[in-house]
């Protein structure tokens, strides 16, 4: 039997996306995100309930292998979303991505282009370890001086990789990293240099 | 649903609150860039709030507390009804009080209190395009976004110095967002610029008849365009409030009488009324 | 949570009730019913339809009646209605070739397979004020007429041109969805079906200027009225479940073909080009003047050189749609005191400096004259 979606869809939706916008706006927070969803694994509530709280018909999903490979995923996703499952990554509006370390690399994805860098993926990584106390130090929008993130598990050349991200702002993608329970963002616009 | 109106919470389908959603992503990832966005008809004229009103509904929860003005005061007739839509529609709590409200949709004006961090600020935008004026076409000032090409800009206001001795641009006066972008503030008065530059609270821009939405982060750096020669200044007032005593906020000028009788209260109702509800000091300035 | 109530609430609440009571006018005089707007008011609710982009009469002619016959205003409740309603897909492709005729007209043949039918048109009449009708009279017995010829023995006056390649096919239909611009935000440069689709919904009156404007030169076209054909055609939508198209209903249409002249280019032998327009009900005038712009967007397409407003899609799809313009212009109604606070402050100080510049640019000439 396919998992339930959210229990109230309008105020559920509302608010996962109050926490990608607050987590967007103020890289480096940690925001607090209830789902109450149990999808079928690999994919984690967190990763579900950004999905369906954001993408729709016309906001394409891509799937990791791990997720892809599980049918009940797929099968979850289309009904409570509606959104095609793309099989290239440049496709997509949101990538769901459960296993991060093999997260890849970047440019398999929409940057955008000059006049339209919004027309550009979020990639969304489930990381067991999310904490602002520690790890990387970040500035840029939304950042009061400066602030720390750190996240597992990643990729070991992560930095790098946000480092060109950055480099190529206004195009780029930006990156929602979620836990259990909790998440945060690193949007284009934010520097990360290694602690 | 709600049971009086027959539509979804904040009006809104919950299809068009993902597609304004994800606009607002964008928005903040790219300070200061406007983001297309499927702007829908709404029940109230373009040109009125459209924009704002679809941010505001996009963001708005039932925990929300919101407060809407027009021209800084909450009384304005737009604002009222504006309120009274989303009270209707959404039935969330409203306030008149900048510091109790989580969301805040304005025009025209930033208030007076300094916003905090669990704020969000949504203006309503006219023409969200900074260089409309120089140049009507969207193709063209599209590649100048793409290029960071803003010479246009600032020839436009060095010729206003060369002709006046001053920017002639008193509202609407362009900034640049994070080092990056040229925005439109919306036709707020310069005097209110400085407030957005490092602002707490997090600022998103709505034009719903030009369907664009952007955004200024938290802690982000916005300048108001300027020279060398020719600092960005914001206007003064020669005197204080004529009801709290206030000086260095926002005065209207309120004419009194056909013989040049007048008077100056501040813009913001809200931070008029605190200051002259918090006691003796506001209320001499007044008698004086 | 306490809300300051102050002049503006109650200011509202007053002016919905005034208006309530002044749309309603003398209550001596019967009220009119949406039925007798729909029937006897038909080519405002056509309007309204059209501009409205949605096909419901009886919502057309309710939203004159609370709009007190305001046509834009109409338009407005229909549009805000509209948005609110679910999209289930796009219909199939109508086929006007196929169309019930009522009227059919062509200016580029005297006669033609289908014949001319003049059907209820303005025309003819002389513009004289029946006095007779405001005595409400009879209703008037339509004069017998001919059975129309039926769909296939009136083919469109374009096909009969396309069989002997003197006009430019019309573009192939590719299978792929139209856009929607009421669902995706404009981008330029916008594609024909997307120009059209703003063209239909675009405001008559301005469409009927700038069509104008494409005849007195500023972008001209060179055009012939190849048809214009009023009727009813039939509507199917194939729901993703089913995979085969079920008839939802019929419509009225007005289809308008205008035939252009067009040079040739190095690639393509001179031969006649097309613009078209199509509206809901009976509205001519509006299908012919979207026809003309429809062509004379097409310059760039053609090689033609852009210069006229009529060819800048820009500026017609900016500024045609009527909500958008009325919104923005009346919006000047709503208060800009803090604006013009700040345009005063500088006019006053610049008209300070203004007066000391002046007055010591008069000090100067008189120590120069000394």
């Amino acid at each position: 039997m396919l998992a339930r979606g959210f229990t109230d869809p309008v105020h559920d939706a509302q608010g996962v996306f109050r926490a990608v916008m607050d987590a967007l706006a103020r890289p480096g927070t940690i925001q607090a995100l209830a789902t109450g969803l149990t999808p079928p694994a690999p994919l984690t509530p967190e990763l579900a309930a950004l999905a369906l709280a954001l993408a729709d018909a016309d906001a394409p999903l891509w799937l990791d292998a791990g997720l892809a490979q599980s049918p009940a995923v797929p099968a979850f996703l289309r009904f409570h979303t509606g959104a095609r499952i793309a099989d290239d990554p440049a496709e997509a509006a949101f990538a769901l991505v459960s296993d991060a370390a093999a997260c890849p690399d970047f440019s398999a994805f929409a940057q955008g282009m000059p006049a339209y860098p919004d027309r550009s993926a979020t990639l969304v990584l489930a990381v067991s370890a999310l904490s602002g106390d520690e790890g990387w130090h970040l500035d840029g929008p939304g950042i009061r001086e400066s602030a720390r993130l750190s996240a597992a598990p990643l990729p070991a050349d992560m930095p790098a990789r946000l480092a060109r991200n950055h480099a190529g702002f206004p195009q780029g993608i930006d990156l929602i990293l979620a836990a259990p329970g909790r998440l945060a963002a690193l949007p284009r616009s934010t520097r990360v240099r290694e602690g | 649903m709600t049971a009086e109106t027959g539509y979804n919470f904040a009006y809104l389908d919950e299809g068009t609150k993902r597609m304004i959603r994800r606009a607002i992503l964008k928005a903040i990832a790219i300070p200061g860039y406007q983001v297309p966005f499927a702007s829908r008809e709404m029940p109230m004229p373009y040109g009125w709030g459209t924009g704002g009103v679809q941010v505001t509904a996009a963001i708005l929860g039932k925990s929300d507390v919101l407060k809407v003005i027009d021209q800084g005061s909450d009384d304005t007739t737009n604002a009222v009804s504006i309120r009274a839509f989303f009270a209707r529609t959404a039935e969330v709590a409203v306030t008149t009080r900048t510091r109790d409200a989580t969301v805040i949709q304005t025009r025209h004006r930033i208030p007076e209190a300094p916003l905090h961090a669990s704020q969000v600020l949504v203006y309503q935008v006219p023409i969200p395009e900074p260089l409309r004026f120089l140049e009507p076409r969207e193709t063209e000032t599209r590649q100048l976004h793409a290029l960071a090409e803003y010479g246009l800009m600032h020839v436009k206001l060095y010729e206003d110095i060369a002709r006046h001795g001053h920017i002639a641009t008193t509202y609407a006066y362009p900034v640049e967002v994070a080092g990056r972008y040229v925005m439109d503030p919306s036709p707020t008065p310069k005097f209110d610029n400085p407030k957005m530059d490092d602002c707490p609270a997090l600022q998103l821009f709505g034009a719903g008849r030009e369907k664009r939405i952007y955004a200024v982060p938290p802690y982000t750096r916005v300048r108001s365009l300027d020279f060398e020669d020719h600092p960005f200044r914001v206007q003064t007032f020669d005197r204080p409030c004529a009801l709290c005593g206030a000086e260095g906020v926002y005065l209207d000028e309120v004419l009194l009488d056909d013989a040049g009788g007048r008077m100056f209260v501040c813009s913001d109702t809200d931070h008029c009324e605190e200051r002259r509800a918090d006691g003796p000091i506001g209320m001499e300035a007044a008698h004086a | 949570m306490y809300v300051a109530v102050k002049g503006g609430e109650a200011a509202i609440a007053n002016a919905h009730r005034l208006l309530a009571e002044t749309r309603r006018g003398d209550t001596n005089v019967p009220e009119l019913s949406v039925a007798q707007i729909r029937e006897q008011m038909a080519l405002l609710v056509d309007r309204v339809m059209t501009e409205g982009s949605l096909h419901d009469p009886d919502l057309a002619a309710l939203a004159l009646k609370q709009a007190r016959g305001d046509l834009i205003e109409a338009v407005f409740l229909v549009r805000a209605y509209r948005t609110t309603l679910p999209r289930f897909g796009a219909s199939e492709p109508v086929e006007t070739g196929a169309m019930s005729l009522r009227r059919r007209i062509s200016a580029t043949y005297k006669d033609l397979p289908g014949g001319q039918v003049l059907g209820p048109t303005f025309d003819y009449t002389h513009r004289l004020i029946d006095f007779a009708l405001a005595a409400e009279g009879e209703a008037p017995v339509a004069a017998e007429a001919e059975p129309l010829a039926d769909a296939a023995h009136a083919p469109r006056v374009t096909d009969l041109l396309g069989r002997d390649g003197l006009i430019e096919p019309s573009a192939p239909d590719d299978g792929s969805a139209p856009g929607d611009l009421t669902r995706e935000p404009l981008d330029f440069p916008a594609d024909r079906a997307l120009r059209l689709q703003a063209l239909a919904r675009g405001d008559e009156g301005f469409v009927l200027a700038l069509g104008y404007s494409t005849q007195r030169g500023y972008g001209r076209t060179h055009p012939f009225v190849g048809e214009i054909r009023v009727g009813t055609v039939a509507v199917e939508f194939v729901p993703e479940e089913l995979g085969f198209a079920v008839p939802l209903g019929e419509i009225d249409l007005t289809e308008c073909q205008m035939v252009n002249q067009f040079h040739g280019s190095a690639e393509v032998p001179p031969q006649f080009t097309r613009g078209y327009g199509l509206a809901f009900g009976q509205s001519e005038r509006k299908a012919m003047a979207m026809a003309l712009v429809d062509r004379a967007l097409r310059a760039e397409e053609l090689g033609e050189p852009v210069g006229a407003p009529a060819q800048d899609q820009e500026f017609v799809l900016a500024h045609c749609d009527a909500l958008q313009a009325t919104g923005f212009v009346e919006h000047l109604k709503l208060p800009h005191y803090v604006d013009f606070q700040a345009e005063l402050e500088l006019v006053r100080r610049l008209r300070a400096e203004h007066a000391a510049r002046h007055g010591r640019h008069e000090t100067e000439m008189k120590e120069a004259a000394e």
